[in-house]
């Protein structure tokens, strides 16, 4: 028997499960098509034509071209690429030494940052943020300089369901001829993703977010954006990423894609009812509970919660003994929990920041689910607050 | 509570090694709802893989066998408590001159208190260690902490400091079982710790022995004094009390005609007392915040056996029970390292009655 079996998943901002179209699409290209790329006979031109096929459904959705598109293993492999690429590139060509980017990032953006910061020399400087953890466009450009190198605010914060106003802060950075990074991993499940709506020019997205399989991810780099390359070799990706290409997975990662992007707004209507039942519910019921985030200007499917004095860890445990998966900022698989950056940025004391929640709904989610949830919730935070 | 298969829920605290693990694999032989759970305790920061016990490669060896076990595991986080209540007991204790057992405290309070609070949480009957001891019921229906059946295993000593509402909610598989016995049916669950050797001494001592952690964490506590005999006639020097121990030979520094040894520690002079061998051994001894596992002291005196350090040969003795929670032990042949700050614990038999904290001869 599965362990899972009588278990309720509200975790798919962590992950989610490979949707069956998106399996039935990869699997010819594990066994039936299954040459190198970049092969010169036909099983190599064959398994190009799948990828270069993949390649451009992704531009499709993002409008952007083909050539701008640069496959990876995942989301953080993408934001590791952005950062480091644009900053070195940009001070190769300009000596330019100046990063810019928020308090709230995933650690795949801030301590690649840190990390240009501590060993490379960039001087790093962070944005402020409000008490959702907004971004404001006008904190940008006041602190834009001729020697930014780049710039990188996330679309939709994964923590706390925040959205920025990424277009208005694409524009700023535009105008001032600065790059700018937007870490849509979350974002891409629900939100959409023009990158010339969005005035981006580098955007990285991981396939598992939106029911495609772990390992594949995709960076969007805008044509005439000078990037240096972290993993040299063969060539592949224009000479961006090296590495033989994973066709199925690339494969896997464009059904997805497609395809969360075409059933967003069907998904969002379904599933933003039941998330809404879920804050309300907490909030009234629940003493000493905050939600965390924008009240509106957030992932349709998320919900995240701090709750005075209880620990994060002790209710993840009882939820998943009583058969709720969540999770929480604070918490840490191996006891040593410390409450999260993006909730301390947030002006959070450590009473409330240690005590956090996040609940996100997904594909599955059915209206009795988030009953049952209710139902039980209440009584655990009681008892993690003990 | 029961699950829907009308099991009872028992929680193990599990630690990696094959005592933890083979407690967790026979509770789920034997149709148990079985939890694993284990705490992050504390260690001296930046020394956290230097840990006898709990390092990150102990946890995620104890969640590797809870995967081949196929049962949840849990990490908590027990960092603060376990520091503000062990740690700070354990320096303490040196400071005051006295030799402690920290592993007494961690029971007590961390174990049995901490950990058992958030299994019962859980929603769980019981949590159950891999301590070899037994647990039985008197005439009385009260329950009873037994000797392990492997004499030379037996954890007994350090439970002695549990009660009746902790033994209510314990269970001890291991009790029945002597170590090779154990090790084989670690091999039979097909648990890989089968061959680690046991962890030995205190588990929150990073590189070296008690002695560096203390110079690291209780520098004060290096406080050099004189080593005087009984009458008073100084033969060197010490180089702070908190290093030595009662009876200790060796390491003294002091070239002598006949060996000396450590009889007791002084604390107003900052003195350690030495003496040859006919000047050690004590025959009766006080102890201090005893906890008898019956919930009450006996009312009368009673002749039992007493092990005045985990690792100790039983010696026989007459105790009396005092108010306040003390009792005194005179022993039938004296006793040559008496330490204050370990635990005297009485034994009748098979059962472990309970025992309290040694005090210094002058309290």
């Amino acid at each position: 028997m599965n362990p899972t079996d009588h278990k309720t998943y509200l975790d798919y901002a962590a992950t989610t499960p490979v949707d069956s179209r998106v399996l039935a699409a990869m699997l010819p290209y594990f066994i039936e098509v299954f040459g190198n790329p970049s092969s010169v006979h036909t099983f190599g031109q064959q398994a190009e034509a799948a990828m270069e096929e993949a390649r451009e459904r992704v531009a499709a959705v993002l409008n952007c071209q083909s050539s701008e598109v640069v496959f990876t293993s995942c989301g953080s492999e993408s934001d590791n690429l952005a950062l480091r690429g644009a900053a070195l590139a940009a001070r190769q060509r300009r000596g330019a030494n100046h990063i810019l980017i928020s308090p709230v990032e995933h650690h795949a953006v801030s301590r690649t940052a840190a990390q240009l910061a501590q060993v490379y020399g960039f001087e790093l400087e962070t944005l402020p943020v409000d008490g959702t953890g907004q971004v404001q466009p006008a904190e940008v450009e006041r602190r834009l300089r001729p020697d930014t190198a780049v710039v990188s605010v996330m679309y939709a914060n994964n923590e706390i369901g925040t959205l920025n106003p990424v277009a208005e802060i694409g524009r700023v950075c535009r105008a001032h001829g600065v790059p700018f990074h937007t870490d849509a991993v979350q974002a891409a499940s629900y939100l959409p993703v023009d990158v010339q709506a969005l005035n981006v020019d580098l955007l990285a997205i991981g396939a598992h977010k939106f029911y495609g399989p772990k390992g594949v991810g995709a960076l969007y780099v805008r044509s005439g954006t000078p990037l240096l390359p972290a993993q040299t070799g063969g060539g592949q990706e224009g000479g961006r990423r090296a590495g033989t290409s994973n066709i199925p997975y690339i494969v896997g990662l464009a059904e997805a894609f497609e395809l969360a992007q075409a059933e967003a707004g069907e998904r969002s209507r379904r599933i933003q009812p039941l998330r809404d039942r879920i804050t309300g519910q907490v909030l009234e019921e629940i003493p000493a509970a905050r939600l965390t985030g924008h009240p509106t200007e957030r992932l349709p499917n998320h919900a995240s919660f701090v709750f005075e004095g209880a620990d994060g860890n002790a209710l993840l445990m009882l939820l998943d003994m009583a058969g709720f998966a969540c999770s929480s900022g604070s918490a840490c698989k191996t006891g040593d929990p410390a409450p999260s950056d993006v909730l301390l940025a947030l002006g959070l004391a450590p009473e409330w920041a240690l005590g956090s929640l996040r609940v996100t709904l997904g594909h599955s989610t059915t209206p009795q689910d988030v009953e049952r949830f209710l139902q039980v919730l209440p009584g655990l935070v009681e008892k993690a607050r003990k | 509570m029961t699950n829907d298969t009308g099991n009872k829920r028992v929680v193990v605290a599990m630690s990696g090694g094959v005592d933890s693990s083979v407690a967790a694999a026979l509770l789920r032989e034997q149709g148990y709802e079985v939890i694993g759970m284990m705490m992050r305790l504390w260690s001296e920061p930046g020394c956290e893989s230097d840990n006898r016990c709990c390092t990150p490669e102990s946890m995620a060896l104890a969640r590797r066998m809870a995967a081949k076990l196929g049962i949840p595991f849990y990490a908590i986080d027990a960092q603060q408590p376990f520091h503000d209540t062990v740690v700070t007991y354990f320096m303490d204790g040196y400071a005051q001159g006295d030799t402690p057992n920290p592993c007494l405290v961690c029971n007590r309070h961390i174990r049995w208190e901490f950990l058992l609070q958030r299994a019962l949480a859980a929603g769980a009957d019981y949590m159950a260690t891999g301590h070899y001891a037994r647990l039985g019921q008197d005439r009385a229906g009260r329950f009873q902490l037994l000797r392990a059946v492997d004499r030379a295993k037996d954890q007994s000593y350090v439970l002695h400091v549990l009660g009746q509402e902790q033994l209510a909610h314990a269970l001890f598989p291991l009790g029945e079982f002597t170590k090779p016995r154990v090790r084989e049916m670690a091999r039979r669950f097909n648990l890989p710790v089968a061959e680690r050797p046991d962890s030995q001494d205190l588990c929150f001592l990073g590189e070296g022995d008690y002695r560096t952690f203390l110079r690291r964490n209780a520098p004060q506590l290096e406080n050099p004094g004189p080593i005087l005999t009984r009458t008073g006639e100084q033969l060197g020097q010490h180089q702070g009390l908190a290093y030595y121990t009662i009876g200790q030979r060796k390491g003294l520094g002091i070239a002598a005609p006949d060996p000396l040894y450590v009889l007791a520690k002084d604390l107003h002079r900052n003195a350690l007392i030495v003496g040859p061998k006919e000047q050690l051994g004590q025959s009766e001894l006080l102890a201090a915040g005893v906890n008898w596992v019956a919930g009450a002291a006996p009312t009368e005196v009673q002749r039992l056996q007493v092990k005045i350090r985990y690792k100790a040969v039983e010696a026989w003795a007459v105790v009396t029970p005092l108010p306040g929670s003390r009792a005194h032990v005179r022993f039938d042949e004296p006793l040559r390292d008496i330490a204050p700050g370990q635990a005297a614990v009485f034994y009748d038999g098979e059962v472990c009655l309970g025992g309290g904290i040694i005090l210094k001869g002058d309290q």
